[in-house]
């Protein structure tokens, strides 16, 4: 764990302050303006702006406007379709994600270098060609097409497959934040708990799920927020079928492009407060987890 | 419970860590596993608990065959060298974990748990650091831990691996001294594996010297020091000044100068080698008989009453190498004798240990 706190902001706002104390290694007042203008002036205009333009946009037309774009059906039903999506998807690479850094971190295969590339393939991937992968194998075209349709189970232009594409385009969060983590721990804690009689069970819930939880957390939120976000892969997939296959960041483009300004901002104002509670949690997380890596460093 | 290893043969890819090791180790015993680092000691350490698997070779325990027995089931308490102590938990958590996962039928009440787990705190000197987290102990106090923790499920052996490696001196020698009285109250076969051969020597009833994979000597510390069985023990245990050369009648000739060896029926011109420890090594005037190796006092070591002699070889470097000697004389032997640094002296042995050497 030394390595982690070491690279923890609170090491990092002590040796800035070292920095600053000492005359030889200050630098001039006029670098730190310049440093700090350009930073904070990017985040103002990409970042800050945008955010603070959805919510004026959202809300130009009054509450009445906004509230009847959210409780209208079709959006209420897009609503429905996002938290469905993510309730499945994030579970599901709850369970694959601890499962491959897992595997990953506590044994040794061969094949295991090609597990983690692939693990990462998702990022590398255009979410618009994740999904058209999804069309490729089993749309009505695809490889599996006529045994589906043979079997009257649809999955393309319908939810298995959005919540497939989705699955597939959050799949490295969990995974990624854990494996490092993991692989910095290293098999001793578990180990000594095997020669202590516990089984396989007791060894993940009792030491290892312990010594990952705050990461864990911390991936689960970054999965969730992608899940509910995500358009490219989910647009290629889901057909846009108004009250049936729309999740929330793709009604919000049928309203702009209908011109329905004010309905479009309501919904998205509704996506960018996900992005702020989640942005909220992940620093109260983050908080915690260091608070707990610096009781665990050895001293 | 004694322990009967046949056979093991253990390769990492190309390298092979174990080579057909065999050991049988009687009931009751502490023992040390002695060797260079990447010897395959702990490796072995490793395949005994069941934590590694053996490519070949059998493992009994008690005289029960335990090769194929899971970790679980071999009632083996390990220490790990960075004592792998679970770090969400508190010290008496730590101790206590090993009782808490038992089955539901074996498990001891929540009262008997903390009796047991105070009872062994106390016997490892932390019973009062029972709240504390393993972040909040020193590593002595935290190594003293894992081993109460290992001890929780009364295992039938204790396996220790480098226990003391990663703490410094002193803290070392007390935890030495420590295990030992522990060993001796409790009577339970240990094995514990070590690079330091002081350690070994001082703690261990019988040391098993290890080399690249291979069992290069077993028996009692005095027996290994004072008869070392191959030429890799006498250099890895103990000090000693190292002479390489060739048999000619009554001497070795090393280099140009000629050491008396003091064995009968060596063939001449057989390549040997030959091992002093300081204090069977003696510095003798220059000139006298031409016998003995040439070298130049280079340092003078006082360390109390004795005093260490370092001294360099005074011929010309053999194959790039410089030949470095100790001599242990004291202090007043020193001041009789008159040495001072520089001096040119010939080094003979009292006591030579030989070693044949292949054919080259």
């Amino acid at each position: 764990m030394t390595a982690a706190a070491a690279t923890t902001p609170l090491a990092h706002s002590a040796s800035a302050r070292r920095l600053e104390a000492s005359l030889a290694t200050r630098d001039p007042g006029w670098v730190k303006a310049v440093v700090l203008t350009v930073g904070l002036g990017f985040f103002a205009v990409f970042l800050l702006m945008p955010l603070i333009a959805v919510f004026l946009e959202a809300f130009r037309k009054g509450w009445q406007t906004y509230l009847a774009a959210l409780v209208e059906p079709d959006a209420l039903s897009a609503i429905r379709l996002t938290l469905l999506t993510a309730a499945i998807a994030v579970p599901l690479n709850l369970v694959f994600g601890v499962a491959a850094a897992w595997a990953v971190a506590k044994f040794d295969f061969r094949g295991k270098q090609l597990l983690i590339s692939l693990i990462d393939l998702p990022f590398s991937v255009s979410p618009v060609v994740a999904g058209l992968i999804y069309v490729l194998v089993f749309g009505a075209q695809g490889w599996l097409g006529p045994w589906l349709s043979d079997h009257d189970i649809r999955i393309v232009f319908a939810v298995p497959g959005i919540v497939l594409a989705t699955v597939f385009v959050t799949f490295p969060f969990i995974a990624r934040e854990l494996i490092p983590l993991m692989q910095a721990q290293g098999r001793d804690e578990e180990e000594a708990a095997v020669t202590l009689g516990a089984s396989g069970w007791q060894t993940f819930r009792r030491v290892t799920l312990p010594n990952i939880k705050w990461a864990l957390l911390y991936g689960v939120i970054l999965c969730n927020a992608r899940a509910m976000g995500e358009f490219g892969a989910v647009s290629v997939v889901s057909g846009h079928i108004r009250g049936e296959t729309n999740t929330m960041p793709l009604h919000v483009e049928i309203l702009y492009n209908e011109y329905q300004f004010a309905a479009a901002f309501a919904v998205a104002s509704l996506l960018a407060l996900l992005a702020l509670v989640t942005l909220a949690v992940k620093t109260f997380i983050e908080r915690r987890a260091k608070r707990a890596g610096a009781e665990e460093t050895p001293t | 419970m004694s322990i009967e290893v046949r056979d093991i043969a253990k390769s990492f890819g190309a390298f092979r860590a174990l080579d057909g090791i065999s050991l049988d180790l009687p009931k009751g015993e502490l023992i040390a596993l002695l060797g260079p680092s990447g010897c395959g000691k702990t490796t072995l350490l490793r395949i005994i608990a069941g934590l590694e698997k053996a490519d070949a070779g059998t493992i009994r325990l008690s005289g029960a065959d335990a090769t194929d027995k899971h970790v679980r089931e071999r009632q083996v308490g390990f220490v790990f060298q960075h004592y792998a102590l679970f770090r969400h938990m508190s010290v008496f958590e730590n101790v206590a974990f090993g009782l808490r996962v038992k089955p539901r039928g074996q498990r001891p009440s929540e009262k008997e748990i903390r009796e047991r787990v105070m009872r062994l705190l106390d016997l490892v000197q932390l019973g009062w650091l029972a709240e504390r987290f393993p972040s909040q102990l020193s590593g002595g106090q935290r190594q003293r831990v894992a081993l109460a923790r290992a001890l929780a499920v009364e295992p039938q052996v204790l396996l220790l691996d480098e226990p003391f490696g990663a703490l410094d001196a002193k803290v070392r020698k007390e935890l030495r001294r420590w295990l030992r009285r522990l060993h001796d109250e409790l009577y339970i076969s240990s094995i514990f594996v070590t690079h330091d051969q002081e350690e070994a020597l001082e703690v261990a009833d019988r040391i098993v010297l290890m080399n690249k994979g291979r069992i290069e000597q077993i028996g009692r510390p005095r027996e290994v020091y004072e008869h070392p069985a191959t030429a890799f023990a006498m250099s890895f245990i103990g000090t000693a000044n190292e002479f390489r050369g060739r048999v000619e009648g009554a001497n070795l000739r090393v280099g140009n100068d000629l050491l008396p060896h003091g064995q009968a029926g060596l063939e001449d011109g057989s390549p040997f080698v030959g091992y002093a420890r300081p204090h069977d090594t003696e510095i003798v005037a220059e000139d006298t008989t031409g016998l003995g190796i040439a070298a130049k006092v280079s340092r003078i070591l006082a360390n109390g009453a004795a005093v260490r002699v370092e001294l360099v070889a005074n011929g010309p470097a053999r194959e790039g190498v410089t030949d470095y000697f100790e001599v242990d004389l004291t202090a007043a032997e020193i001041a009789a004798r008159g040495l001072t640094p520089g001096q040119r002296v010939r080094i003979r042995s009292r006591r030579l240990s030989l070693f044949a050497e292949p054919r080259r």
